[in-house]
């Protein structure tokens, strides 16, 4: 109002002066409209799985409406937190996510470490091959990996195929490539001067690291670690393709396959399944959610 | 502590020389600063002597021990960077600490060592606080307390003032002198600010190009320069420069600057010319406070003419005149009170008792006592 009470008054141009926190205004409200727009977007799946896992298998069989629980019941709960199997799934996926996190973080922070500041020869072309690597799909890499495995275990005797352990030496393919390409984008962001500082002081390369790096790029760190363990916690084909046996199956796996027979799916179960799944990685995110985005950014604006 | 000496360093980068063949010698508790515009290798020599950099050709020693090949953190040295270089995550005692706690020092020595040179550097309250919670100076504190308790056999100061505004500069450069004149140590202090190597120095080594062109104490250089560059490098405004030569006439020498104007030189300088050749192309240098303006009484070897001021800039104790002699810009420095108004003429005088005669091909000082 006040705006148009000084375009009667003043001269016709004033009134582009009252203009710039009206552009903010709508610039607000566009925002706010796809935010929302985004969130229904992505929340609606979920939503669906919560609704599905609530229902019994005659509620989810019947017509009604699907986007509404009229006769909410925990059985899909109960039935799987007492099944013997899917506890043994998350028991599995569990172990195969913290132990890749932590070889992902031993292999991947003094390699980032080495290559971001040890300036060897050949140094910078092979940190942009680790990250070329990571751009290999792991579908194009399960058939030879899967040849070399069973070569491993005809010449030695070793049987690592349908064991649950060796994922432990394929997850790390996907995890150790995007964590050093982080790390080493974070290393390379604290100034020269620091190490340069460290190494006055007496500090040897490892104690740099240990002692300045590490602690310096803890966001990075952290960042990096959420993202072996939801890469890890997430991997669907390798252990579809490398784990059989019902009792060396991963979570999404294990649902998939034990929750699926023949042509029946028992949805409430798969989505219940799912959904507490999906737990583990919600949480930590939550908690660790502010150092994630630090870490991502942090790049950009440290220069 | 110890003294410093360079023999022949030579640092090349592929093809590039950056320091080409510098000798050195730094005596004991001396202070040095190796002053030099951006490129002219004063920063890389100083990285050489940390053991940053490593030595193309030549022998850096230390104490009388070479350390061509001894880490740097064998070498005993400290050094303040430019960007203060604090470990972020730690405190300002953990950050003093770190170097002593790395070599297993017993605490109690850790203490009293991080707690004298708070003392000394005036930061005892801010010894809990991150640098983040610090402010520039308190940071560069922070920086030469860490290089304090090592108590090092040299400092090396790499720009150590470059981030701070001009007031605090000021101040941290009495700060710096003042802790150097209580340790005692041998400090090598690289700047590109002329007037930090003069205030702080002992002797000022002045860079160019990858080579040494002058060593000096800093009253040295200013008045007896050696080059053309460290005439016109140290001094703030720079030493004018115009193109002159030397006449004879009869018993009496001449400095012609242009047809119309002529000086005698003084008795005293025409000694020192007397070997010159006559009738050669040569530059005279004289420092804007020996052109002020004219008094009514004359003096011996104080010339006065007449110019057309271009700008004049007020400083307060004095005023800096702008004026060109057929085309070449000159600076006087004159007194406030003096009438000195732009696009009016002016009668200035030159104090010739204080010229340099230069080689206008090799920038040499002709004629140096």
């Amino acid at each position: 109002m006040s705006t148009l009470a000084i375009d009667k008054a003043g001269p016709r141009r004033k009134v582009k002066y009252g203009s710039i926190s009206r552009n903010r205004t709508w610039a607000l409200r566009w925002s706010y409209f796809f935010l929302v727009l985004f969130a229904i977007f992505s929340l609606t799946p979920p939503f669906y799985m919560l609704i599905t896992s609530l229902k019994s298998s005659g509620e989810i069989a019947a017509a009604t409406n699907p986007w509404w629980v009229f006769h909410p019941t925990l059985s899909n709960y109960i039935e799987l937190l007492s099944s013997n199997q899917y506890l043994r799934f998350f028991l599995n996926s569990a172990m195969v996510s913290v132990v890749v996190v932590i070889i992902t973080m031993l292999i991947s922070v003094p390699a980032a470490f080495a290559l971001a500041r040890m300036k060897f020869w050949g140094s910078a072309v092979l940190a942009t091959g680790v990250f070329l690597t990571y751009l290999i799909p792991d579908s194009l890499l399960f058939i030879p990996l899967f040849k070399m495995f069973a070569a491993i275990g005809d010449l030695t005797g070793i049987q690592l195929i349908n064991r649950w352990y060796v994922l432990l030496f394929l997850y790390p393919t996907l995890t150790v490539p995007f964590c050093t390409w982080i790390m080493i984008g974070y290393f390379a962001s604290i100034p020269k001067e620091l190490d340069e500082a460290a190494i006055i002081d007496g500090a040897s390369w490892f104690q740099t690291l240990t002692r300045i790096f590490i602690p310096v790029a803890l966001p990075g760190l952290i960042a990096a670690t959420i993202f072996a363990f939801t890469v890890s916690w997430a991997q669907f084909l390798y252990p579809l393709v490398f784990t059989t046996s019902t009792d060396q199956l991963v979570l999404p796996v294990g649902i998939i396959t034990t929750l699926v027979k023949g042509d029946v799916f028992s949805w409430g179960q798969i989505m219940t399944g799912a959904l507490l799944g999906a737990a583990p990685p919600l949480i930590i995110y939550a908690f660790l959610m502010d150092y994630y985005i630090a870490g991502l950014t942090a790049g950009a604006t440290k220069g | 502590m110890a003294e410093v000496n360079l023999r022949k360093v030579v640092k090349r980068y592929d093809d590039v020389e950056a320091v080409r063949g510098i000798d050195l010698d730094i005596a004991d508790h001396e202070f040095i600063v190796l002053v030099g515009p951006s490129g002219c290798g004063k920063s890389t020599t100083l990285r050489m002597i940390a053991g940053l950099e490593d030595i193309s050709d030549g022998d850096i020693m230390i104490g009388g021990d070479v350390v061509n090949d001894v880490p740097p953190k064998d070498r005993d040295i400290a050094m303040v960077f430019q960007n203060y270089a604090l470990y972020p995550h730690m405190t300002v005692a953990e950050n003093m600490s770190f170097g002593l706690r790395l070599k297993h020092y017993p605490k109690a020595e850790i203490k009293a060592r991080v707690t004298e040179a708070a003392r000394l550097l005036d930061i005892t309250d801010l010894i809990e606080r991150k640098p983040k919670q610090l402010s520039g100076g308190q940071r560069q504190r922070v920086a030469m307390g860490r290089a304090i308790v090592r108590n090092p056999k040299v400092f090396l100061f790499d720009e150590p003032l470059s981030n701070l505004d001009a007031k605090l500069r000021v101040q941290m450069r009495i700060e710096i002198k003042k802790v150097h004149q209580k340790v005692r140590t041998t400090t090598v202090y690289v700047t590109h600010d002329q007037v930090e190597a003069m205030t702080l120095a002992d002797r000022v080594v002045v860079m160019n190009k990858g080579r040494i062109e002058q060593i000096g104490a800093p009253n040295e250089l200013y008045h007896n320069p050696a080059t053309r560059f460290v005439a016109g490098f140290i001094g703030s405004p720079a030493m004018n420069f115009l193109p002159c030569r030397l006449e004879e006439s009869g018993d009496k020498l001449n400095i012609r600057l242009t047809d119309r104007l002529g000086f005698a030189v003084p008795p005293l300088r025409a000694q020192r010319y007397k070997n010159i050749p006559r009738n050669e192309k040569l530059l005279m240098g004289i420092r804007p406070e020996h052109i002020t303006e004219a008094r009514p009484h004359a003096e011996p070897g104080v010339e006065p003419f007449d110019a057309t001021l271009d700008v004049t800039e007020p400083m307060g104790m004095e005023t800096l005149v702008y004026f060109s002699l057929e085309g070449t810009p000159l600076c006087g420095r004159v007194n406030p009170n003096a009438a000195a108004r732009v696009g009016s003429a002016m009668r200035l005088a030159v104090d010739l008792n204080n010229m340099h005669l230069l080689d206008q091909a090799s920038g040499a000082v002709l004629g140096r006592p």
